[in-house]
């Protein structure tokens, strides 16, 4: 990869932001890139406005996402998506929640996982790396609930990428 | 994940594992966003941290740490070092045996805080060496560098971090540990006890350190060039560092790390390399101010750039002049609080009385927004009570029966404590009434332990300060506790009867916070069984 990918994660406070950019910077560290991630907490703790901006590649400078510079916007709530909407370049790739069917999961709280599991199928990490990323990030009770929605994430993203 | 090995770190866990690997004692502090996760990683990784009250305490914690000769951490976000200035600016005076490292952490564009400080101040006024790392393994590494500034010129050492380099994670290589020094005690009689005639020579030796640390800061690598195109010159600091080179890649950089005292000839010879100097900095014109009160003619940022934090666009915006109107941020979904949360039913009582409501910090706060828009203010900690007491002095009688302080059980703790003081020692003619919001965690940072959980940060159990017990031998006569339920009418009835009684009445409102109930169940049961119910293990057969 000789760019650099930016990627902006967005939702509500308990949706599982942060852990899905954590899972997403650990599996891209582990694919040998260099990696920043960056996010806001404190106040969103409380069911506000929440977004993580995880950058990787070859080197990463600024920690933040410039606004309209996201490669892939992913978004865990619905009505997050237009405010959010300006983040994404030209061209850029909308994940957006309505391509998630919540009764497809083994578990509903796993939606963030899902969400991954779409973007995966846009990104040079491997099954390995996404895997091994899962299990350092979430408690092992959770890894085979998160592996199903990220498989399930994974199918609806390439159902959609061959129609 | 063995600690030696490069991982992902955010800068908070960077300064915890520097601590650890540089042989840190005792990390002490208070929590506030973004420096809470230093401690609670310091912790984590088998370092020993401990909550302070406040952080005028864990501060002279840390003092007493590095006067026996061990290394201290010490942190804090930017208004805890309001609180601590006190010890802070003497112990500079005094100076120190082993490492004094104290972090502030503050929020420009303030994500989580009451207000947009700028730090870097403190290190000048304090007068006392500061580093600003610009990511994690500088976070790192500089929290190593720091320990070593500090035994070298016996000095507290200021670790200025941001909520961008606190809460970024990116790649650390950490080093090898280094041995801890001894703890040991020598008498310095004439050195620590700051009356006049002791105090006199002590700032002259600070100055005089100051003075070595001037000539330092222009040979250490921690200010290096970064060289580029002689067209455009930056000079920065901190995360902006990598703001800027990402928005102006070409250009040369003077990459500050050392900022206190600064490096003015290497800064001047930086100035004279290039055809245009520019001082990229975020909050306030600390490095352009200093830069062209020593004569350099240098271009700073325009005031609309004080605001808020800086970022690669607005970086860009100030190389190319462009001062028009930045977009507006779209439109957030603000934080509320929580479903079944506590403290709705307070709020709801306070907004049906109409009641004038001296509010403090923590989620409560959130008791400002509708539906309940019952706050009237809300300063600093500890503030709602002394404030409270000043309306109650002076407002006419029927306003002054109306007004109530409420305080959150981690913010009473740190400085609610001598607002009830002043409250029996000057009590105002209508009486008052306070209500603690005991959520028994301090909840808005993240649920951490304090002084009245009766544990420590690590959860376990030690001795509790009980409220009721502390107002009652205070000399409160009316001290109450009200389990929080849905029982509103209740609640409002009981501030109804303590606002009429016209006496000094002090209202413990107990629920655990929602979020943090189930662990503090467990906590519980745990020390349940540590004492009393057989162990699991003798169940097995």
């Amino acid at each position: 990869m000789k760019k650099n990918v930016n990627v902006v994660i967005a939702g509500l406070g308990g949706q599982g932001v942060i852990k899905a950019s954590d899972i997403l910077s650990e599996a891209a560290f582990r694919s040998g890139y260099e990696v920043k991630k960056s996010e806001i907490h404190g106040m969103s703790q409380r069911g506000g406005s929440v977004t993580s901006d995880v950058r990787f590649g070859p080197q990463v400078l600024s920690p933040m996402v410039p606004p309209g510079e996201a490669d892939f916007l992913v978004v865990l709530a619905p009505d997050q998506v237009e405010v959010n909407r300006g983040q994404l370049r030209a061209g850029g790739v909308l994940l957006a929640p309505d391509l998630i069917d919540p009764a497809a999961l083994a578990n509903r709280k796993s939606f963030n996982v899902a969400l991954l599991g779409a973007l995966s199928a846009h990104l040079e990490i491997s099954a390995e790396n996404w895997q091994a990323a899962m299990h350092s990030v979430l408690p092992e009770k959770l890894h085979a609930a998160n592996e199903q929605a990220f498989a399930e994430g994974r199918r609806a993203a390439a159902t959609r990428l061959q129609p | 994940m063995s600690l030696t090995e490069r991982q992902l770190l955010s800068g908070d866990s960077a300064i915890a594992l520097a601590a650890l690997h540089g042989g840190v004692a005792l990390g002490s502090g208070y929590p506030g966003t973004p420096s809470t996760e230093i401690l609670e990683y310091l912790a984590h990784i088998g370092g020993k941290a401990q909550w302070s009250p406040n952080e005028k305490v864990a501060m002279e914690v840390g003092i007493g740490v590095a006067y026996g000769g061990a290394r201290s951490l010490v942190t804090m976000k930017h208004v805890g070092l309001n609180v601590a200035a006190d010890p802070f600016f003497s112990v500079a005076h005094t100076g120190v045996v082993g490492a004094l490292v104290v972090v502030s952490a503050d929020d420009p564009g303030m994500a989580s805080s009451q207000n947009e400080q700028d730090n870097r101040r403190y290190a000048v006024a304090a007068a006392v060496p500061m580093l600003e790392p610009a990511d994690s393994q500088e976070a790192y590494d500089f929290t190593l560098a720091a320990m070593e500034i500090s035994e070298r010129w016996e000095i507290p050492v200021l670790l200025r971090v941001t909520t961008r380099v606190c809460h970024t994670q990116a790649p650390v290589q950490p080093r090898a540990a280094v041995p801890p020094p001894q703890p040991h005690f020598e008498h310095d009689l004439r050195g620590r006890n700051l009356i006049p005639s002791n105090a006199r020579p002590a700032h002259r030796r600070l100055r005089q350190k100051l003075s070595e640390m001037t000539e330092w800061s222009e040979l250490t690598p921690l200010n290096r060039l970064v060289p580029g195109d002689k067209k455009l010159g930056i000079i920065t600091s901190g995360v902006c560092f990598m703001h800027a080179r990402e928005a102006a890649p070409a250009a040369s950089f003077l990459k500050l790390g050392f900022t206190h005292p600064l490096p003015l000839k290497k800064i001047a010879k930086f100035v004279r390399s290039v055809e245009r100097c520019v001082v990229i900095e975020e909050g306030d014109p600390y490095l352009a101010d200093a830069i062209r009160a020593a004569g350099l003619n240098v271009e700073s940022k325009p005031e609309m750039f004080r605001f808020g934090e800086l970022n690669v666009d607005r970086i860009r915006r100030i190389l190319a002049h462009d001062h028009s109107p930045e977009p507006a941020r779209p439109p957030v979904k603000p934080p509320e609080l929580c479903d079944g949360c506590g403290h709705h039913v307070v709020f709801q009582a306070l907004h049906n009385l109409d009641c004038i409501v001296a509010g403090d910090i923590g989620c409560y706060a959130l008791g400002v927004l509708p539906p309940y828009s019952a706050m009237d203010c809300c300063v600093c900690m500890g503030s709602s009570i002394p404030i409270g007491l000043g309306l109650r002095h002076v407002l006419p009688p029927a306003e002054a029966k109306r007004v109530v302080s409420v305080i959150g059980d981690s913010t009473f703790v740190h400085s609610g404590m001598t607002g009830l003081a002043e409250m029996i020692y000057n009590p105002p003619p209508t009486g008052h009434v306070v209500v603690i919001l005991d959520n028994s965690t301090t909840a808005m940072t993240g649920h951490q332990e304090h002084p009245g959980t009766g544990r420590t940060l690590d959860h376990a159990a030690t001795s509790k300060v009980v409220y009721e017990d502390l107002g009652r031998a205070l000399g409160i006569e009316d001290v109450r506790v009200f389990p929080l339920g849905k029982d509103c009418a209740g609640f409002q009835q009981m501030i109804v009867e303590a606002l009429a009684s016209e006496k000094l009445v002090l209202i413990v409102a107990r629920r655990p916070c929602v979020l943090a109930a189930k662990s503090i169940r467990e906590y519980e049961n745990r020390d349940k069984c540590a004492t009393g119910c057989a162990a699991p293990e003798a169940l097995v057969p």
